[in-house]
């Protein structure tokens, strides 16, 4: 069989729609993605971009009153995710994809033993007893660092850091292929934060699971991932590897977050902001979303704005490549 | 130069059906006319108790504080009203600190009539200024909170705490809830306000790279203790306390060139109910031996570089 596999995950013009007040928000606008079998891809942007939108809508988890997909398909070993029924979706969330939310406060249930949360996903997706559930999820409490004799305490008797490392432990215990990881350590310490970071790739590594990682900290992508797409108001506007991102950042809009963190090796008088703020999105420009905010923006920008290849050879979408270089 | 604001072992306790609890214990910091001293630490470490402390939103259990040499750690009423207006404080969380039913202008003109001093024109001479030194257009003068962005919300904030020209400012994790680009707006505002006034800044924030960026002598806390005190560059090039080594090696680096074997610290903050009177962080501490067991004392080890560990030389040797 000489046939091209198709890629692991493969989302396709993806778009996401809310209704508020009668206005359409467009929150994702035509996002596409590839990811391979053990790869982890960051999503970098600011609040709004419509970072969550994307991995809840791979889930199908938006909330269904106000949320609609418009476009786009997500194939998932070439299969759309987005053709099978609300049952069949349910088989495959916590088994094949699961996610790790960005709260450790809200996403677990008070009036639940930690450890029922645990095994409650355990004997959903696996014909098993009660009590091999409960083995499996002292295993996985064992796994993220919990001692097992705690399996029948509830969340408010953890740490934040704790929580969170039972929220991993849900979403891992049935071996997922891919996980949506949201924010994963934003609420938590820089300590712990490294702690939970370095869990997140051992287990990830041991059981070759691919990756989403949201997230706003451009630290976090440089130590976990392997490929980066940013993304500002919906769309990606630049992705490549990691290296070409980080060495050879080329979009504006990437360039400008590179410059608003403070540099931990130089001293700088002055910080570099980006002026203005995200475009309203339920009044988008019809060009680049980004041009208002763009130092190098001409009237080229007020037309829809396609990937051009860089130098290195990653895209990024931007029609004055030559004037943001140089 | 002088010393604006300064503390002698400070403490601040809460009571709690488990015992007592040391958020702030034995603190002696100074801070300098015009400088920013930035406190760090985790979560739970006592660093926004002690801004508070500082200021009478709690008051201290023991210890003394001076402010501008004078002994402010037991006021009456109406000298606390007088104080206030030199000593203000800008919140973490520009959602919750301020009053939704109020306009952006009203927010900002509240500490102006509350002081009693001004005219009703004055202040809204006053107001307009503010809006203007903060950075909000006079369109959003009538706008409520709910209508403005973070970063907005967060100069109204910035604003009110301005109104009354006071000297010190503490600033607890202003720029927490802010995406980047906005963080680096409000951060330069802040610097440049501090310029131009002359302001006294303790900076509260759980974030390595601001703090480095804005304070000229960082504190590290842990569990309601000063355990390192140093100048800003020198503490980030020669960290010597075992707690701030680790803090600062946990630190997710952009430079993907140099990847760092870490050494990650075991376990979590212990409780600050009834601790023993030992180091406090000896419990996840890699080098902590049989003298970790007995209190521990801050010492200078190099010019205004203090550190509070019997094993430092071992450490760093």
């Amino acid at each position: 069989m000489e046939q091209k596999q198709a890629p692991f995950l493969e989302v396709k013009d993806l778009a996401v729609e809310y209704s508020s007040d009668g206005k359409a928000v467009h929150a994702v606008n035509g996002i596409s993605l590839t990811l391979e079998k053990g790869k982890t891809i960051g999503l970098v942007g600011e609040t709004g971009a419509g970072k969550t939108s994307i991995a809840k809508s791979i889930l199908q988890i938006l909330p269904d009153r106000s949320a609609r997909i418009t476009a786009g398909t997500v194939k998932l070993e070439g299969q759309n995710l987005l053709d099978l029924t609300e049952k069949d979706m349910r088989e495959i969330r916590g088994k094949r994809i699961s996610m790790i939310f960005q709260d450790p406060m809200t996403a677990l249930n008070p009036t639940m033993r930690v450890g029922q949360q645990i095994a409650e996903v355990v004997a959903l997706h696996n014909s098993c007893t009660k009590a091999e559930a409960e083995e499996r999820a002292k295993k996985m409490l064992e796994m993220v660092g919990i001692p097992r004799d705690r399996f029948r305490e509830y969340p408010h008797q953890f740490s934040g850091g704790m929580k969170q490392r039972v929220v991993i432990a849900i979403a891992l215990a049935c071996e997922p292929d891919l996980l949506l990881a949201d924010e994963p350590t934003t609420a938590l310490d820089v300590t712990i934060q490294a702690q939970v970071l370095k869990l997140i790739s051992d287990l990830k590594e041991k059981n070759n699971t691919s990756m989403i990682l949201i997230t706003h900290d451009l630290g976090v992508v440089a130590e976990t991932c392997d490929e980066v797409a940013i993304v500002y108001a919906g769309q990606i506007m630049e992705t490549g590897t990691r290296e070409q991102i980080f060495d050879h950042p080329t979009h504006p809009y990437t360039i400008g977050l590179f410059g608003a963190i403070p540099d931990m090796n130089e001293d700088e008088e002055w910080l570099h902001p980006i002026d203005g703020m995200l475009p309203d999105p339920t009044d988008l420009p019809p060009g680049c979303p980004f041009a208002p905010r763009c130092p190098y923006a001409t009237h080229k920008c007020e037309s829809a704005v396609d990937f051009t290849m860089t130098p290195d050879g990653h895209a990024c979408r931007c029609c004055n490549l030559e004037r943001a270089e140089g | 130069m002088s010393t604006l604001i300064e503390t002698k072992g400070l403490k601040k306790y809460f009571p709690t059906p488990h015992g007592m609890l040391h958020a702030v214990d034995d603190v002696n910091i100074k801070i300098e006319e015009g400088h920013t001293l930035g406190v760090v630490g985790e979560s739970g470490c006592g660093k926004s108790t002690l801004g508070r402390t500082l200021i009478h939103l709690h008051e201290s259990t023991d210890g003394q504080i001076f402010f501008e040499g004078k002994d402010v750690t037991h006021v009456g009423k109406s000298e606390l009203k007088a104080l206030r207006e030199q000593m203000q404080i800008i919140f973490q969380d520009p959602y919750s600190s301020i009053d939704p039913r109020m306009t952006v202008k009203e927010t900002i003109k509240e500490p102006l009539q509350i002081s009693g001093r001004f005219s009703k024109g004055e202040i809204e001479d006053a107001a307009e200024e503010l809006m203007n030194l903060v950075g909000l257009d006079q369109r959003l003068r009538n706008a409520y909170p709910h209508e403005l962005d973070g970063g907005r919300r967060q100069r109204v904030g910035i604003g009110r705490a301005l109104a009354l020209n006071p000297k010190f400012i503490v600033c607890d994790e202003p720029v927490s809830a802010l995406d980047v680009s906005i963080q680096a707006q409000v951060l330069n505002l802040l610097k440049r306000l501090q310029q131009e006034r002359k302001l006294t800044y303790m900076f509260v924030t759980h974030d390595m790279s601001v703090v480095r960026h804005i304070s000229d002598e960082i504190c590290v806390m842990y569990l309601g203790q000063v355990v390192e005190l140093a100048p800003s560059k020198e503490l980030f090039r020669n960290p010597l306390h075992p707690y701030t080594k680790a803090l600062l090696d946990a630190i997710p680096s952009t430079d993907i060139h140099h990847s760092r074997k870490r050494e990650l610290i075991r376990g979590e903050l212990t409780s600050p109910i009834n601790p023993k009177d030992e180091c406090r962080f000896c419990a996840r501490c890699k080098y902590a031996s049989e003298c970790c067991h007995k209190p521990q004392k801050l010492v200078e080890v190099s010019p205004g570089h203090f550190v509070s560990c019997t094993r430092v030389d071992e450490v760093n040797g």
